[in-house]
């Protein structure tokens, strides 16, 4: 129905100075080329945009978004998701106490434990989230408070680190490494997971803790200033808030330490929104037969360190597989359907309108 | 010689003592010597050293001034500014956004366009100087003795040239000596006005009589003259001799730089002006800028942006502020302190977020929207100037746009304002009909030949149309230097077209004479022959045969025009001259132009001295009672010719030259009548007679026509009475009041009055016909009486001080106590396609004022011809019987017309049917401040107002009232010097380049070659160029506001901290490149309705008129549009990452696609038309964004803090969700719009979407709907658009807006 039409290209018809009366020079004409782009005679297409035209495109519309919607809905709804806020609000919650007492300056661990549920088993691969809310991390001055050469791990900036850092890049006239406010305030929780079985026994779930930064990142953003890190960070000091100096960060596993330690490289990825969560281990599916987290009783074990009541932050873990698609977002598929039932919806006003009043340009447009 | 040189040395000390005290007292004139005296001198000394050299320089930069003068050129803008402030705020720490050498990007990116636009332009500038400047002439050299070749930047004032044949001017020259034994120098000086006749220079009177060559050696006066000026027609002055003499130098010794000498073999002059103070130079004014009405309301919307861009800021401080104080003094880990360490209060920070959200926000006003819309702009100049049904083969001309940047102002036109002359009709001038002593010939075998040729000229417009410019070209080519390549505007040869083109030229040539009249002047001369024969006196012939034969003499001798042959274009027939008798024969010059024959008489001695003025001479001579030179000696030598039929070949092919076409009409009518003229010099006209064959006039005076006197007179010695007499002709209301009073006493007497009557009678007929009508009167002076005038003209003549005010009383005495002898009528015909324009320009809705200095017949004729007036409309007449009462007039209107008093009960289309006429004396009273209100409401209510004789400066204020007081856009269109205010005063002013030289054009934005492309012009790309710039300036503003709206909808999630999820690159390119270029695409290519449908349908102007495209409401439509945009292209991605762990940058990059998408697609659905070039531009901006994306992303792993994208983009193609993301946000975003304008189209069509319709179906179909009585356009629920009532085309197709205004004007009138 979109009528098309292309004008004919005219051949270029420029007239030249040849029928002069045996002119001795050739006289240049003016005239102008007549060709289709200078004579603005380019063949074109031209749609118009009237109901009878446009509504096979809403109707287009419709049947492929719905399918789709659906289809994400599903795949959407199959993912299998948990989370547990432990941030000790309420008297009721274990982590009352901890959360209550704790500041920056505590230095002796609070530790505290939660029991919950998992109704259903978690099959396949499941990922271990920590969440937090009200939890500005892009803020414009904090999103900018870090030196990616000093991560890299170049060694002028890790004794020089960059104005960007101030106020965290010296203390005590030593250099930060890693300087700026996003490493100062590192998410130092640590939560352990443990499956009470039948037997009431706590059986502790290995939470695998490498893999879960981006292979680039790991790989070629963040690197250590040197071999051995005591050795390297010789002349730095650690930030103010942290307890422990960075290159202590796992000292189980040189390739998990320093600047590549993966819970730093994933804290440095600033989170888009206040409300975001951040992958904190994983929990390898052992075989086919068994699920990795079957339904039953568990206990989350947390080292309270990190305080967000001051803010009014809450903090969770989230326990959760994943599809193609990433988590579990009912989002997109109800925003397809949405937008697909729409504009079927439309198109059905559009072809009433086109019944009831499009007649005159039928029998207008009767040559396309 | 040694005294000689010892002697101006003396003299130059004290000389130069009094030029500098004259510097000091008055500054009014230049004194110029002649460097040749000061040539050892070292350039101190040199009295002309003040002066401006020749060598010029247009460009405006040199190499080291270039960055500095061009920064500051650009600052003057306040945009530019604003950038500035912008890009430097980030360099404040606190308040920085961005990168701070990252934020300059724009800025000097924008203004590195601009200043390689102006480097380029400039270079140009240069190399054309350069060109111009080192062409050679041939400048005198005191060591060599000799001329000797100079480049032309070294020409000095006070330098001698000698100049030849076809060189073109280096300089302002004053003309010393010329190798025309008559000492002239004819120049052409198309390239300062256009005009392509033969201009006659004359060399200064004191040099006039010296023979021999001219010495620059023995040159010894001074010259002092007024200060360099741009006016081409005034030259004053005066040269002082050594011997204390004085003598005025006029505008005829003055040749002007860029002219080209013609016909004459050598001429040598002394420069008076050079370089940038010539007078073609000062002429040259560079293009004008002027303010486009989009432009204007553009800004008011540019201004709105500034509001809510503020508004948005402030809302985002005290969002910060309120944030921050929330948190108390518990600060959480996440607010980072100021770099050294100490707290911010929530109100400092709130201060400091503010001016962080100007620069991040910045984008809202568009800072390429500036830039675009020049680019934008410069295509469709170019398109504009492309367009082969704006060229005219003819003329080789095309239409020029001189105004850049009011393209769109042509879209948008509502009155025009259109000259007469030249405009609607041809400035061709036919003679048509004459009245001989009260007789008329009507001259019937013209009218009938006329109408043969129009039938002639439809069919051989194709063969004949080339041939018009090759001939004369001929001779040009070899001397086409960059000079004349740059100062040549439109070569239009009136002549060479009259003499080369068959078609519609030949009408002005070929008369066919009336055969009584022929008849009575073959009697005539015949008797005048027989009495010459037996030395009667010619005063026993029959008065009325007298005067046939003096009305001859008149057409043929009363005028400028020159005399050339055709086979030489630019040679003059030489002919003989009363000094060498006895090499007297008619030599047609047909040797090449090089080898000019100079007869000089050699019996002269060569004087040194000079001798005494010419004028003076002829006082002399008059004085002595000179025996008339036999007859014998004055026909002799052409006698023998005149039988021949050789030379009556000859005859045929002379071409006459005139400064303005009638006069050449005229010529040709003489001839018709075998009365020709053959020669012209500046002290005889030769014509030919029947049986009488050559005769000799002495030209004694030549009193050139001007428009105040509105006449023109000669004063010669008639060879055959030996009287002197006057011949004048004129417009018939001045001449008329110059007649002799009739003594009715005597049978003569009342013969005379009888005469006059009917002369009164044929002319009041000739120019209800709409015929230029001019009277023919002559006096016959005696001696006494016309040495008594040239005693007074002459002082007159060299007087300095108010010199024009004495020449013209001078005038005045001279022609008085006329003797009528007859009247012509000259047909101007109208120019083609003109009565066809005016009825579709005035469908498009727009009103016509005709605005002319022709009498009001005439000009109401015309008016009917080309459709201005109908004849079934009422005409109101305004003219000066009652202008006296004027002002009861308007008064008592509405009650004494009796159209308008019934027309308060009739339909207001009834008063459309009016037309209103209103002579130039009556405007003047309309013009009053009192009246004006009034007279503009009684012209609105006409359909078509028409003013006759009105001056300039009446035109101009005409337009400059309805502008300013209707509030419209007005065009004027004209082609003579008196259009130029008019042309100023205008919203757009356009020239016609046509007979009247150049002026027009030069004042105007526009030029045409005709008056009827203005339809195409106005209909075709007014409308495009309008319905272009307004799509894309509106979707200038939204894109910028959805884009920037996407970070403010981000502001309400990270604390209104200022943060943008958008990396600062692409926020910042967005605008620059990734969605730069569609829009200029589609802003330069796209039509909205083809040129045909446009043109078809004026109506659909209207669209223009009433600003339907950019209307204000729909900037607030379009911004909320793009609110919506932002909140769907926002949420959408919200939602689908909201609680995951995807971080900022990665959050971040989809919305930049996204918006892309969004930006493209919402481009598409407002393209009309799709070329490949447009898909071409939409694809190359996404491959352009994901290339630059992608190598962006993956050249450094360390750098772009804060965002440090590695990798970013790469991951994000491996993920499913963008990829659904980017489906469904654009189709949600652009739901509503995609809705609307289906329903739109369906619904309620707007009149160019009908136009569009139409465009669609092929050709018959359309031409069939259109030539239905009614198309039905829009659903019958819609009403009925009234623009496209085509039933009844007149009076309802006129605006609509017009008819809404009738109400108010009626009743300002009653």
């Amino acid at each position: 129905m979109m009528a098309t039409s292309y004008n004919a290209k005219e051949e270029d018809g420029h007239h030249s100075g040849a029928s002069s009366h045996g002119a001795a020079g050739v006289v240049k004409s003016k005239k102008p080329d007549n060709t289709a782009f200078k004579q603005q005679r380019l063949p074109a297409w031209q749609p118009i945009l009237t109901a009878g035209t446009v509504l096979p495109a809403f109707f287009v519309i419709g049947l492929i978004f719905i399918p789709i919607g659906i289809g994400l809905y599903v795949s959407s709804n199959n993912i299998k998701e948990f989370e547990i806020d432990y941030t000790g609000v309420d008297i009721s919650n274990p982590c009352y106490s901890c959360a209550k007492n704790f500041s920056w300056n505590s230095t002796t661990p609070c530790v505290c434990s939660m029991n919950f549920t998992l109704e259903q088993p978690f099959e396949s691969n499941v990922f271990m989230y920590y969440g937090l809310s009200n939890f500005y991390q892009n803020h414009r001055r904090y999103v900018k408070s870090r030196d990616d050469s000093q991560l890299n791990g170049d060694q002028s900036a890790l004794k020089n680190p960059s104005k960007e850092c101030e106020p965290y890049r010296t203390s005590d006239g030593l250099p930060i490494a890693p300087c700026g406010a996003i490493a100062n305030s590192l998410f130092n929780d640590t939560l352990e997971l443990y499956h009470i079985d039948s037997n009431n026994t706590r059986n502790t779930i290995p939470l695998v803790k490498k893999g879960i930064a981006w292979w680039t990142d790991k790989h070629v953003k963040f690197r250590n200033p040197g071999e051995n890190l005591t050795a390297a960070f010789q002349g730095t000091n650690k930030p103010v808030n942290w307890r422990k100096p960075v290159y202590e960060l796992d000292p189980s596993d040189p390739d998990n330490n320093g600047f590549i330690n993966e819970d730093f490289i994933v804290w440095m990825r600033t989170a888009a929104l206040p409300t975001f969560r951040k992958l904190y281990r994983i929990i390898q599916k052992k075989s086919n037969t068994t699920p990795t987290l079957p339904s039953g009783k568990y206990v989350l074990e947390i080292t309270y360190n990190y305080p967000v009541l001051s803010f009014d932050g809450r903090k969770r873990m989230i326990l959760s597989t994943i599809s193609w698609m990433g988590g579990k977002n009912p989002f997109l598929g109800i925003a397809y359907i949405t937008v697909g039932s729409i504009c079927f919806f439309l198109g059905v006003v559009l072809l009433i309108i086109h019944h009831k009043y499009d007649t005159r340009s039928n029998s207008a447009d009767i040559p396309n | 010689m040694a005294r000689e040189t010892e002697d101006p040395g003396m003299a130059k000390a004290s000389k130069v003592k009094r030029q500098r005290k004259k510097k000091t007292k008055e500054n009014k004139t230049r004194t110029v010597h002649a460097n040749l005296l000061y040539d050892n001198a070292k350039g101190e000394e040199n009295p002309n050293r003040h002066y401006a050299n020749n060598k010029i320089k247009t460009t405006k930069y040199t190499v080291l001034s270039f960055l500095p003068k061009n920064l500051f050129e650009q600052f003057h803008r306040f945009a530019n500014v604003y950038f500035v402030f912008i890009a430097l705020l980030n360099f404040v720490p606190v308040v920085n956004a961005f990168q701070p050498e990252l934020a300059l990007a724009p800025v000097v990116f924008i203004l590195s366009v601009t200043a390689i636009k102006d480097l380029w332009e400039d270079y140009r500038r240069h190399r054309s100087d350069k060109e111009i400047n080192h062409m050679d002439c041939l400048v005198y050299s005191r060591a060599e003795r000799s001329y000797v070749e100079k480049y032309w930047k070294e020409v000095r004032v006070g330098d001698f040239i000698r100049l030849r044949c076809n060189e073109i001017l280096p300089a302002d020259v004053l003309l010393l000596s010329s190798s025309d034994p008559d000492r002239l120098c004819h120049i052409e000086t198309a390239t300062l006005d256009g005009e392509t006749n033969l201009k006659q220079r004359q060399v200064v009177r004191s040099f006039f009589d010296l023979d021999c060559d001219f010495d620059p050696i023995k040159y010894n006066s001074i010259i002092e003259c007024e200060k360099p000026n741009n006016d081409l027609n005034r030259f004053r002055g005066y040269i002082i001799h050594r011997s204390g003499r004085r003598d005025a130098l006029y505008k005829e010794n003055l040749l002007l730089r860029g002219c080209t000498i013609r016909n004459t073999e050598e001429a040598v002059g002394i420069v008076i002006y050079a370089g940038h103070e010539t007078k073609a130079m000062l002429n040259n004014n560079g293009p004008r800028y002027k303010r486009s009405k989009l432009e204007r309301q553009m800004n008011v919307d540019v201004f709105w942006c500034v509001i809510i861009l503020l508004v948005m800021c402030l809302f985002a401080a005290v969002g910060h502020g309120l944030w921050m104080f929330q948190y108390g003094d518990k600060r959480p880990v996440f607010d980072v302190l100021s770099p050294d360490g100490t707290d911010l209060s929530p109100i400092m920070s709130a201060i400091y977020l503010f001016l962080t959200m100007i620069i991040v926000f910045q984008v809202l006003i568009p800072i390429s929207l500036f830039v675009s819309i020049e680019i934008v702009k410069i295509c469709q100049v170019y398109f504009i100037h492309q367009d082969m049904e704006l060229y005219d083969e003819e003329t080789d001309s095309h239409l020029q746009c001189r105004a850049l940047n009011i393209t769109e102002d042509l879209g948008q036109m509502q009155y025009i304002f259109s000259d007469k002359t030249g405009t609607l009709t041809e400035n061709k001038m036919v003679f048509r009909r004459c009245t001989v002593a009260g007789v008329e010939y009507s001259h019937d075998a013209n009218a009938r030949r006329l109408a043969m040729y129009q039938e002639m000229d439809s069919e051989e417009e194709e063969c004949t149309s080339h041939g018009g410019t090759l001939p004369r070209r001929d001779s040009v080519t070899s001397h086409q230097t960059p000079w004349s390549v740059r100062l040549t505007f439109t070569h239009f040869s009136y002549s060479v077209l009259s003499a080369d083109k068959p078609s519609s030229d030949l009408q002005e040539k070929d008369i066919t004479p009336d055969p009584q009249l022929l008849d009575k002047v073959n009697e005539c001369s015949s008797q005048m022959d027989f009495m010459r024969f037996h030395s009667q006196p010619m005063s026993q012939l029959p008065s009325d045969l007298a005067d046939v034969i003096d009305f001859f003499i008149a057409l043929t001798i009363c005028n400028t025009v020159v005399v050339s042959s055709p086979n030489q274009p630019r040679q003059k027939v030489q002919l003989t001259s009363t000094k060498s008798i006895q090499s007297n024969h008619l030599q047609v010059n047909k040797g090449s132009s090089s080898s000019l024959i100079t007869n000089r008489s050699s019996n002269k001695g060569c004087s040194s001295m000079l001798s005494s003025p010419s004028a003076e001479s002829t006082l002399t001579k008059l004085d002595e009672e000179q025996p008339p030179r036999d007859l014998e000696h004055n026909f002799g030598p052409v006698l023998p010719c005149y039988d021949g039929k050789a030379w009556n070949l000859e005859e045929g092919e002379l071409r006459y030259e005139a400064e303005s076409p009638d006069e050449a009409a005229l010529v040709y009518a003489a001839r018709a009548y075998k009365c020709s003229l053959v020669g012209r010099l500046p002290d005889q006209v030769t014509m030919e007679l029947p049986h009488l064959g050559k005769l000799n006039f002495e030209l004694l005076h030549t009193l050139g026509f001007d428009s105040t006197r509105k006449r023109m007179s000669v004063v010669v010695r008639h060879p055959l009475t030996d009287q002197i007499t006057v011949y004048t002709k004129g417009a018939d209301s001045v001449i008329m009041d110059l007649i002799k009073p009739p003594d009715t006493g005597s049978s003569k007497g009342k013969r005379q009055k009888k005469i006059v009557n009917r002369t009164q009678n044929y002319l009041n007929l000739y120019a209800a016909d709409g015929l230029r009508t001019l009277c023919i009167a002559k006096k016959i002076m005696s001696k006494e009486q016309y040495a008594c005038w040239l005693q007074h003209h002459l002082e007159a003549e060299t007087a300095i001080q108010g010199r024009e005010e004495l020449l013209f009383e001078s005038a005045l005495r001279l022609e008085t106590n006329l003797q009528l002898l007859g009247a012509t009528g000259i047909e101007d015909r109208l120019q083609d396609g003109v009565p066809e324009t005016i009825a579709s320009l005035r469908k498009a809705g727009l009103q016509i004022w005709v605005l002319t200095g022709d009498k009001q017949e005439t000009a109401v004729n015309i008016a009917y011809a080309c459709k201005l007036l109908d004849p079934e409309e009422e005409i109101l007449t305004l003219n000066e019987a009652c202008a006296l009462f004027n002002f009861t007039t308007f008064e008592i209107y509405p009650s004494s017309s009796p159209s308008s008093s019934s027309s308060s009960h009739t339909p207001p289309f009834m008063v459309h049917r009016l037309g209103l006429v209103i002579d130039g004396r009556t405007l003047a009273y309309a013009l009053d401040k009192s009246l004006e209100d009034k007279f503009l409401a009684v012209a609105r209510s006409c359909r078509s107002v028409l003013c006759c004789r009105s001056t300039p400066l009446q035109k101009s204020m005409v337009v400059k009232l309805v502008r300013n007081k209707l509030k419209v856009m007005t065009l004027a269109i004209g082609d003579g010097a008196n259009d130029v205010s008019m042309i100023q005063v205008a919203d757009v002013g356009v020239g016609i380049s046509g007979q009247e030289g150049m002026q027009a054009v030069m004042a105007s934005d526009f030029a045409l070659p005709r008056f009827r492309y203005l339809q195409k012009l106005l209909l075709v790309h007014g409308h495009w160029c309008y319905s272009r710039l307004a799509n894309m300036i509106l979707y200038f503003f939204y894109k910028n506001a959805m884009f920037v709206a996407l970070i403010f909808w981000y502001q309400f999630y990270c604390g209104f901290s200022g943060s943008a999820m958008i990396d600062q690159w692409y926020l910042i390119f967005f605008n620059l490149m990734f969605s730069a270029f569609p829009q200029l695409i589609t802003g330069t290519l796209d039509k909205d309705v083809s040129a045909e449908t446009l043109q078809q349908l004026p109506q659909l102007y209207v669209n223009g008129q009433n600003s339907e495209e950019y209307k204000p409401y729909m900037f607030w439509m379009n911004m909320i549009d793009a609110f919506y945009q932002s909140l769907v292209c926002f949420f959408i991605p919200y939602f689908a990452y909201a609680d995951s762990d995807v971080d900022l940058f990665t959050w971040g990059t989809p919305f930049t696609t996204l918006a892309l998408f969004t930006i493209l697609v919402h481009l598409g659905i407002e393209t009309k038309t799709w070329t490949w070039m447009n898909w071409l531009s939409i694809a190359f901006s996404i491959a352009l964004f994901f290339t630059v994306a992608l190598c962006y992303n993956a050249s450094c792993p360390t750098c772009y803090s804060p965002s440090n994208p590695y990798w970013t983009m790469q991951r994000l193609l491996q993920d499913p969700l963008f990829y659904l993301l980017c489906v469904i946000t654009p189709v949600a975003a652009l739901l509503p719009r995609y809705f609307y304008r289906a329903c739109q189209g369906t619904l309620f069509p707007s009149p160019v979407q009908v136009g569009r319709q139409l465009d669609k179906l092929p050709a018959e179909t359309c031409r069939n709907i259109l030539s239905l009585s009614r198309v039905k356009v829009g659903s019958p629920l819609s009403p009925k658009p009234p623009f496209l009532s085509l039933a009844k085309p007149s009076p309802k197709g006129c605006n609509i807006k017009d008819q809404r205004s009738f109400p108010s004007s009626r009743a300002s009138i009653v």
